[in-house]
């Protein structure tokens, strides 16, 4: 029970990372392979308010999002629309190009040396129906959860989340009714910077602190994202969660599977997934249009 | 410019470069021509993830992999069944390039996206594997090399057309008259109809099943190729680094490939020289302008984005656009 | 009575081709204008070029201002362009899809506007919930055309509404568009392939051939002049 939770903790930053991922490649169609690095440089963002400047962790946390927003948008606008027109491939290019740049960025303002960081919630145990689950995991689990729900509220009720959604679906016909759509693209990139922040931020205070942060968990993600189903938000939480738990419970249930064989684990999935059923457990088959 | 000499402008481009790569290790230093052997190495790679990619628009994030098959073939055959350095050579094409067209065949349900997920998470899973199969492939230590027999001038210059090379010599000519020689088939190769069928796969597949084209038929032959070639950079880059282990082909290697084909110019082959120049000197372009700790990265990210900008169709998209200038 | 749009030798091309060669039309205020002529005549990228849609040349002018920019700058302006193939959006519900026409719109009277819409189109209510996709080829034209309404615009502009319509349906269509112009003075600008319906619905049309305007007049002159009829119109 212990391990499903603690699962279910890890699988809430997989999920939200994944849900990241989902978001972007849903408004713009690629991969953002700088994904794990713009969180990581969040989450330094996050360290540095903390221990150099000696900010309270929940105030640094909501000044690290909305910075993390901001840089979202400014790199969609800057980076990535001017190169939307060309080919894919192109952006790929740009977004490995990126994770270079923020990797080496980092390491150039902090240095590369593995830093500690606090963790918001207390690290004790509870005990809940006679077992010992961590107060942190169920915050973990509890923070992820409630940005998915504000996310999910800000799509289907609001006038600017239709507008993100009808942008996704069909640009063209989302334009003739007056929608910015390229605007509404870079909130979808900033949303998702946000969701990495949130993803790093969680992760930071097991992990360590250092600029390969994220660099697995990315490979999680993507995992997570594949199993969900790569267009669909709801996959990508669901797979996160899936990963999690599953990971954990062969981790520590199947021996010869052990700690090390996790990230290949991972890998396995996307591979069998991608295999056998491409678009995940929710998404759809592709259309091919003549 | 005449149909005639539009004809021979290719060869004697190609003609050019045979002599400027044989005469230069007589301009630069040791050092430098070895870098160019690397050079060399990498455009092999990058010709064959060209033809996939460029040519057939299936995206690879895996070629690294491929490359260490072709590698550790290398190794494994030198080191322990003593075989000589070069026959070598074709049995890792032979052997990457079926692997690659096996891949070929379950890769044809993924498209796009998906497919560089899948190579991805295949170049990033085989250093583990190859650490898993320790009996075969030697484990984290890796297999040495250098100082065995097998492998040409490593200890006495070997003869060749009357002239006495030494090991980085005699690397350097291997490797570029393998690339050369890959050129040529590659150039042959897509110059008929094969390479039109996989233009048309890459433009539209639709279009092109309906004109006839067997698209399994040409997806899968075109990763088999694509992946012997790799197979054969990687066999060279076991034999120039003496050495390999699970992290002589990371992920990293992978994705350079890729970019080195964007930066080129996908679906031609003027550009690739440039590519291959490129993926061998940026880390080193970028240590110069700054070695502080971060630095080079940041300016290798500066500068990959930078031409995604300026030149968005790699340099051949200058080639061409520079052929249209002088038409007129 | 000026023009409500007026275009002005409205050039527009496709990379090398060019599909508009000089086209100069006017629709006044309260008028139903018909576009007609044969296939690839250049009736769709005239819509296009004033939606802003396509890159173009020349002047066009609405209620009495030079109308520039893409789409979005265009439906704020109060034009609401109902493209080929009805464009609603098949993933998002019949009412997301109402909500989205209303988009340009900053009142909160949309509610009022839904019901009213709903009276015209009563399946509305029944399928409020259903994505777009699950409609019939009929009832997502209507749905556009709906949509278009939302926005309160002071020109709509359709493009070819019968396209893989059954007749029956194709005339409620324009029964609906004649009744919003008689009642509420609703502006229209319709592009169409069947010559007889949108002749039997506008007042003035222009007939385009190659990119260029070949005739032009009021529908009843181009109804009895038989040549125009056989050569341009098909009929």
């Amino acid at each position: 029970m212990q391990q499903v939770v603690a699962g279910l903790a890890s699988g809430s930053i997989y999920a939200s990372l994944a849900l990241a991922l989902v978001l972007i490649h849903r408004a713009t169609g690629v991969i953002n392979f700088a994904q794990g690095e713009m969180a990581t440089l969040s989450t330094y963002i996050a360290w540095s308010l903390t221990t150099n400047h000696g900010w309270n962790y929940w105030p640094a946390f909501a000044v690290t999002l909305v910075l993390s927003f901001v840089g979202g948008v400014g790199i969609h606008q800057g980076i990535i629309r001017p190169n939307e027109k060309g080919s894919v491939l192109r952006v790929v290019i740009v977004t490995i190009g990126l994770l270079i740049l923020i990797n080496g960025l980092i390491v150039m303002i902090w240095s590369g040396e593995v830093r500690a960081i606090q963790s918001p919630f207390p690290t004790r145990t509870v005990e809940i129906g006679g077992v010992a689950i961590s107060i942190q995991d169920i915050g973990t689990i509890g923070v992820v959860l409630a940005t998915v729900v504000v996310l999910w509220l800000l799509f289907q009720y609001t006038k600017i989340g239709l507008a993100m959604r009808a942008a996704a679906v069909n640009p063209a016909e989302a334009r003739l009714v007056g929608v910015r759509v390229t605007w509404m693209l870079s909130l979808g990139w900033g949303l998702a910077a946000v969701l990495g922040a949130i993803s790093g931020m969680l992760a930071a205070p097991s992990l360590f602190l250092d600029p390969n942060l994220m660099a697995a968990l990315l490979i999680y993600a993507f995992a997570a994202a594949v199993l969900g189903g790569i267009d669909s938000p709801v996959g990508a939480v669901v797979g996160g969660l899936i990963l999690g738990v599953g990971l954990n419970l062969l981790g520590t249930y199947v021996d010869f599977v052990g700690a090390d064989l996790r990230l290949p684990g991972a890998l396995l999935v996307i591979l069998v997934v991608l295999l056998v059923k491409p678009s995940g457990l929710f998404g759809h088959r592709e259309v091919k249009r003549v | 410019m005449s149909a005639a000499s539009r004809r021979f402008a290719p060869l004697a481009a190609f003609l050019a470069l045979a002599v400027v790569v044989l005469v230069l290790p007589s301009f630069v230093s040791a050092f430098r021509a070895q870098q160019f052997a690397y050079v060399a190495i990498y455009l092999v790679a990058i010709i064959g993830l060209n033809i996939l990619t460029g040519y057939t628009g299936q995206i690879s994030l895996g070629h690294g992999a491929f490359m260490a098959i072709g590698g550790y073939t290398t190794a494994i055959l030198m080191a322990d069944h003593g075989v000589k350095d070069i026959w070598t050579i074709p049995v890792a094409a032979l052997v990457t390039g079926v692997v690659g067209f096996l891949f070929g065949i379950p890769a044809l349900r993924l498209s796009g996206l998906y497919l560089a997920l899948a190579t991805f998470a295949i170049a990033v899973s085989m250093p583990a594997v190859i650490k898993r199969f320790e009996g075969f492939t030697g484990g984290g230590g890796g297999i040495n090399l250098f100082g065995l027999p097998e492998l040409t001038a490593s200890l006495t210059p070997v003869e060749v057309l009357g002239q006495d090379l030494v090991f980085n010599d005699w690397l350097y000519y291997l490797c570029w008259t393998i690339a050369l020689f890959g050129y040529v088939i590659a150039w042959l190769f897509l110059g008929g109809r094969t390479g039109l069928a996989l233009r048309a796969v890459r433009d539209s597949e639709t279009a092109a099943q309906s004109s006839g084209v067997s698209l399994p038929r040409y997806k899968t032959l075109a990763f088999g190729v694509s992946a012997a070639y790799a197979g054969v950079a990687g066999s060279l880059f076991a034999i120039a680094t003496t050495f390999v282990n699970p992290d002589t082909f990371p992920v990293a290697l992978s994705i350079l490939l890729l970019v080195g084909v964007v930066v080129g110019g996908l679906g031609s082959l003027v550009g690739l020289i440039a590519g291959a120049i490129f993926i061998q000197f940026l880390p080193i372009w970028s240590q110069e302008v700054s070695k502080s700790p971060g630095a080079p990265s940041v300016v290798s990210g500066l500068i990959l984005i930078a031409l995604m900008f300026v030149l968005p169709m790699g340099v051949a998209g200058l080639v061409a656009r520079l052929k249209s200038l002088t038409k007129r | 009575m000026t023009a409500l749009l007026a275009l002005d030798d409205v050039e527009a091309r496709y990379g090398p081709v060019q599909a508009l060669r000089g086209i100069s039309l006017e629709v006044a205020e309260g008028q139903i204008v018909a576009v007609l002529g044969a296939n690839g005549a250049g009736k769709t990228t005239t819509l296009r070029s004033i939606s802003g849609t396509v890159r173009r040349s020349g002047t066009i002018t609405f209620a009495g201002k030079p109308l520039r920019g893409g789409p979005e700058a265009v439906a704020r302006a109060g034009i609401a362009h109902v493209p080929e193939g009805r464009g609603t959006f098949t993933e998002l519900s019949v009412v997301e899809n109402l909500k989205l026409g209303a988009y340009v719109r900053r009142d909160r009277e949309l509610r009022a506007d839904i019901d009213r819409i709903s009276e015209w189109f009563p399946w509305i209510t029944q399928r409020a919930h259903q994505p777009a996709g699950t409609l019939s080829g009929g009832e997502q034209q209507m749905l556009a055309v709906a949509r278009a309404l939302m926005s309160r615009p002071r020109l709509l502009m359709l493009d070819e509404p019968s396209l893989g319509l059954a007749p029956m349906i194709v005339r409620e269509i324009f029964r609906i568009v004649r009744e919003l112009n008689q009642r509420d003075g609703l502006t229209v600008l319709v592009v169409e392939q069947d010559a007889r319906i949108a002749l039997d619905t506008a007042s003035t049309a222009y007939v385009l051939e190659v990119g260029r305007v070949a005739v032009e007049g009021p529908s009843e002159e181009l109804r009895e002049n038989e040549s125009v009829r056989r050569s341009y119109l098909g009929y």
